[in-house]
């Protein structure tokens, strides 16, 4: 069994024994649960061997929500062992624990929470206001999910058995090089994300696919919803930028597999071409986390204000601007590094330039407010929230672009307070403004406005009280990264940055109460017009949820905004013709492959050779077979369709 | 329009711009678009990996160098092998095309064991260098070199099974029509792999061996 | 790769052809000619005296771009037709993306080994 053995449980360090434990009852009471009340048979049939880019947009944003959860409990860790190791205390966490919370929690974070988010958001969304069916590829978006969840259960599986990475989230060589990381917590870290980055770049390949090839009638490129603007750009990005990532995660595997001088000390390996490398895909990842959160506050923008966005040629031209600068700026992210001053300035100053396009969006944003009729539903505070946030950590970023003043502050909790700053305030304000506008479309009913907006008050003070520490602490000299601090007067900083994280935690709760409660009041918020918040976008004119095939007859697009003016000419007229269509059947493609994939990946990391073979081996298999079968497609008749849609217009109620 | 029209090639829709304003296009058209946008990830990630080759060809550690390392002539075959194999590739995709399904077995045939030879070559090549001393552990610049050429040759070895995954199902199934489509996407793939091998050739080889 | 349905088999589908110029013969024959002179004339530069030494490396590039061309236009069907639009588009973002990675890191690795120390320097530093 390889490196494999019982010593690979930590039974002698309590706080992981008791996060395993924690994991796995946990896991076992769903299991019991879903076995108890003989959901089985629903669950496989209509989610995990779905095809329909709704279902699979649903089980990225759980994903998302669940890994949520536990990268939010390494930062809390973080955050109170920081607030009593100060002086010569110790603090709770030893320092080869502390290395292994604060890799998880970034790797987590964006691999596991912000990408699975927003890449299920703009599976659901996309589609529906483009208009169409489904995305280019179901399967293959089906595959694309199941491989970022076995990404996410490998780095879990680290949690009971071995240990994680102690490199921090991009692992940088010599650090994560067999000589200095000899253990497996560097192998669960690379196998993890090269098996879900696959995932990814599938997704990006079918949605950048679905954006440019399949759009309703009459749906020119200047017709899309600014939502579908930014998913392309976001999407484009995975295409160009992944590979790279692939690529240099590759490269430190050979190193590590097969004794190869990549990135090593020695052999004339050169770990600064890791740096670059990786960078070169970082920067480009934040951009593509960040974009549709962009193009999700101007739906929610645009629809709350009862106005059309306010310049919408602008905003393609800065989203594409943004698209392609994105891959002109990765060096600011190790200025210090010795790379000299022509080098520094040039990308010092595309740093800058590329504020310029996201500061048209700001304004276009004001100009969309200025003059509405403001709604300030729970999408409108999360989006108000962004746009004062973004803004401060926007403008840290651009002092952070100053490559002398980069050279004070690099590596300190100034960064890491920019950082989270943009991220939080911008990708996760973003995530769930998306998640609150757009529920009652996956569901059928909205959220509860009351837990949503106490969600959103706990999230935004939280994080003020959280991150406004760091950034004076970064500029007192505080590194990051740091398991205990001997200068006693950063203490009362990092105090109220731990009650910061308690305040978040409050959000937290309070958006698992949202959930709930919502869930039992349904009935109360049902939403039987499909368009419970007067959209102006074409996912608002189906039904909530929408059946699986989404339009009946696709919508003849003739404008931007094409359910608003449709809805200005006059009430819903049924179509006159329905054509039979087929609907593709579901597929277990994905859900196998990814079983194999997590052997696979657990067999490499534990060097158990045979079963790396056979897992991998049954996964070209699994390719084979279902490349061979011919997917017949499930036939609905025009009939049907028109009795769905009558039925719809009748619950509906007279126009 | 007779059916023997458009083969091997990125399908475009007849008089619709490239605003798609028609409507979602053709299966065949969206799966030849999403395989285009494929191949050109791919390109992208051996183009992280030429950047790191270029970057790491000086560094021998003391070890042997491209110019002791490289035998132009085996190159050579090596690049008539995979050329004519494209070429006969594209012969294979105009004779599916018309239905002319003996000329494409031949076709295919022929770019199976093209393929195959070149497969072979380079692996002669490469545990030629292993048996010199000259493994991918020596050294950054044979680390680089390795898993560069390497690539390559993994994504040939997987294009030759997908070739004869291919052909036994247009044996088993008839040239229908998502049997075609899956046929033009191996074209693009084995056109693509050429295209790489152009690079590598130049920028490995030649450029090494000066 | 599943099939759809007449609704979006839009105007001109599978049958009707595609209505550009098709893969021919004579396409590939003049392809895999060009491709075979550019291929010889690549060897002749870089193993003879027939370029001016420090215009080699370009000479190859440019050769190895021009081949790479007559692939895309013989082989692969790359055109400027109005339908490959989107095709010529993606590739051009390709070209910019792989050009800026590429580029991009010579030129900060080259900086970047330019200021390290020499490895005898850092030898000692480790003595």
């Amino acid at each position: 069994m390889g490196k494999l053995s019982w010593s690979a449980i930590p039974f002698d360090q309590p706080i992981p024994m008791a996060a395993s434990l924690l994991i796995i009852i946990g896991a076992i009471a769903v299991l019991v649960l879903i076995t108890w009340k003989g959901w089985w048979n629903y669950l496989w049939r209509e989610w995990l061997t779905s095809v329909d880019h709704k279902r699979i947009g649903i089980m990225y944003v759980l994903l998302a929500l669940v890994l949520l959860l536990r990268g939010f409990i390494d930062a809390i860790m973080m955050r109170s062992q920081l607030a009593f190791a100060a002086g010569g205390a110790q603090g709770y966490l030893p320092p080869e624990h502390y290395d292994q919370i604060f890799s998880a929690h970034g790797t987590i974070m964006i691999f596991f929470m912000a990408m699975p988010f927003m890449i299920g958001l703009m599976n659901f969304v996309v589609p529906l206001q483009l208009g169409v069916r489904d995305v280019a590829f179901p399967v293959l978006n089906a595959i694309s999910f199941w491989l970022t969840a076995s990404g996410a259960l490998l780095v879990n599986v680290s949690l009971v058995v071995g240990e994680f990475a102690r490199t921090g989230w991009l692992a940088y060589p010599p650090l994560s090089e067999l000589q200095f990381s000899p253990g497996v917590g560097v192998d669960y870290y690379l196998w993890s994300l090269e098996i879900s980055g696959i995932g990814t770049l599938l997704a990006g390949i079918n949605l950048v696919t679905t954006l440019l090839k399949m759009r309703a009638p009459g749906m020119s490129y200047m017709r899309m919803p600014v939502f579908c603007w930014t998913a392309l750009a976001s999407n484009m990005l995975i295409v160009a930028a992944f590979p790279i990532l692939t690529a240099t995660f590759g490269m430190l595997l050979l190193d590590r597999y097969a004794g190869m001088h990549f990135f090593t000390n020695d052999g004339g390996g050169n770990l600064m071409l890791y740096i670059n490398l990786i960078w070169a895909w970082g920067h480009p990842e934040v951009y593509i986390l960040i974009l549709p959160a962009f193009g999700i506050f101007s739906e929610v923008i645009a629809t709350y204000s009862g106005k059309a966005l306010f310049g919408y040629r602008s905003m393609v031209l800065a989203t594409l601007a943004i698209c392609v600068l994105s891959f002109t700026v990765w060096l600011h992210h190790f200025f210090t590094m010795g790379a000299g001053a022509n080098v520094n300035a040039f990308f010092g100053i595309m740093s800058m330039i590329i504020a310029v396009p996201t500061g048209v969006k700001v304004f276009n944003w004001l100009f969309t407010l200025y003059r509405g009729r403001v709604r300030f539903e729970v999408p409108v505070l999360w989006a108000v929230g962004f746009m004062v946030t973004f803004v401060i950590g926007g403008l840290t970023g651009v002092l952070l672009a100053v490559p002398p003043a980069d050279f004070v502050l690099h590596n300190s909790v100034f960064l890491v307070a920019h950082f989270h700053n943009v991220i939080i305030g911008g990708v996760f304000f973003g995530a769930m403004a998306g998640y609150n506008y757009w529920f009652p479309k996956a569901f059928g009913f909205t959220l509860d406005k009351r837990l949503g907006i106490i969600s959103f008050w706990c999230w935004l003070i939280g994080f003020y009280l959280a991150f406004m520490p760091l950034y004076a602490l970064g500029l007192l000299g505080m590194t990051r990264r740091m398991q205990h601090y001997a200068d006693l007067t950063w203490r009362p900083y990092l105090i109220v940055a731990e009650i910061g994280a308690l305040v978040i935690l409050c959000g937290i709760a309070a958006t698992v109460a949202q959930l709930v409660v919502s869930i039992r009041s349904r009935a109360q918020r049902r939403d039987l017009t499909g368009d419970p918040w007067n959209g102006r976008t074409l996912e608002w004119s189906t039904a909530s949820p929408p059946p699986s095939y989404n339009f009946a007859v696709l919508p003849r697009v003739e404008s931007v905004d094409a359910f608003w003016h449709q809805k200005q000419r006059g009430p819903a007229t049924p179509p006159q013709h329905y054509a039979a269509i087929e609907v593709p059947r579901n597929s277990p493609n994905g859900f196998v492959t990814a079983i194999f994939a997590v052997v696979t990946g657990f067999a490499m990391i534990w060097h158990i050779w045979w079963m790396a073979i056979l897992g991998l081996a049954c996964a070209a298999l699994t390719l084979i077979a279902f490349g061979w079968m011919e997917r017949g497609e499930d036939h609905v008749s025009g009939e049907q369709l028109a009795d769905a849609d009558r039925a719809r217009l009748g619950r509906m109620g007279p126009a | 329009m007779s059916a023997a029209a458009g083969t091997a090639q990125l399908p475009g829709l007849g008089s619709t711009l490239a605003s798609g304003s028609e409507g979602p296009a053709p299966v065949r058209i969206v799966v030849a678009y999403g395989f285009w946008i494929f191949l050109l990830s791919d390109i992208i990630m051996f183009s992280a990996l030429f950047a790191s080759y270029a970057v790491l060809s000086g560094q021998t550690a003391g070890g042997p160098s491209g110019r002791t390392l490289f035998e132009l002539r085996h190159v050579g075959i090596e690049t008539l092998c995979l050329l004519f194999s494209s070429y006969t590739c594209g012969l294979g995709l105009l004779a599916i095309e018309r239905r002319r399904l003996r000329d494409f077995y031949i076709a295919f045939a022929f770019t199976f064991v093209l393929g195959a030879t070149f497969l072979g070559l380079e692996l002669s090549e490469f545990t030629g260098l292993v048996a010199r001393g000259a493994g991918p552990s020596r050294s950054a610049f044979l680390s680089a070199f390795f898993s560069l050429v390497g690539l390559h040759g993994a994504h040939v070895t997987a294009g030759l099974s997908w070739l004869i995954f291919l052909v036994a199902q247009t044996a088993a199934r008839g040239p229908r029509d998502f049997v075609r489509r899956r046929l033009l996407c191996f074209s693009l793939f084995w056109h693509a792999l050429d295209i790489i091998w152009v690079a590598l050739l130049t920028l490995v080889y030649l450029m090494g061996a000066r | 790769m599943e099939e759809r349905t007449a609704e979006h088999a839009a105007p001109s589908d599978e049958r009707s052809g595609e209505g550009e110029p098709s893969g021919s013969l004579t396409g590939y024959t003049v392809g895999l000619a060009f491709a075979l002179l550019l291929t010889g004339a690549s060897f002749l530069v870089s193993q003879t005296d027939l370029l001016w030494a420090p215009g080699v490396p370009a000479g190859l590039a440019v050769l190895a771009v021009a081949q790479m061309g007559v692939h895309l236009v013989f082989f692969l069907h790359i055109s400027t037709g109005p339908d490959n639009t989107n095709n010529v588009l993606a590739l051009a973002f390709g070209v910019l993306i792989v050009a800026l990675i590429v580029s991009g890191s010579l030129w900060i690795m080259a900086n970047l080994n330019a200021n390290m120390l020499p490895a005898s320097a850092i030898m000692e530093m480790q003595r």
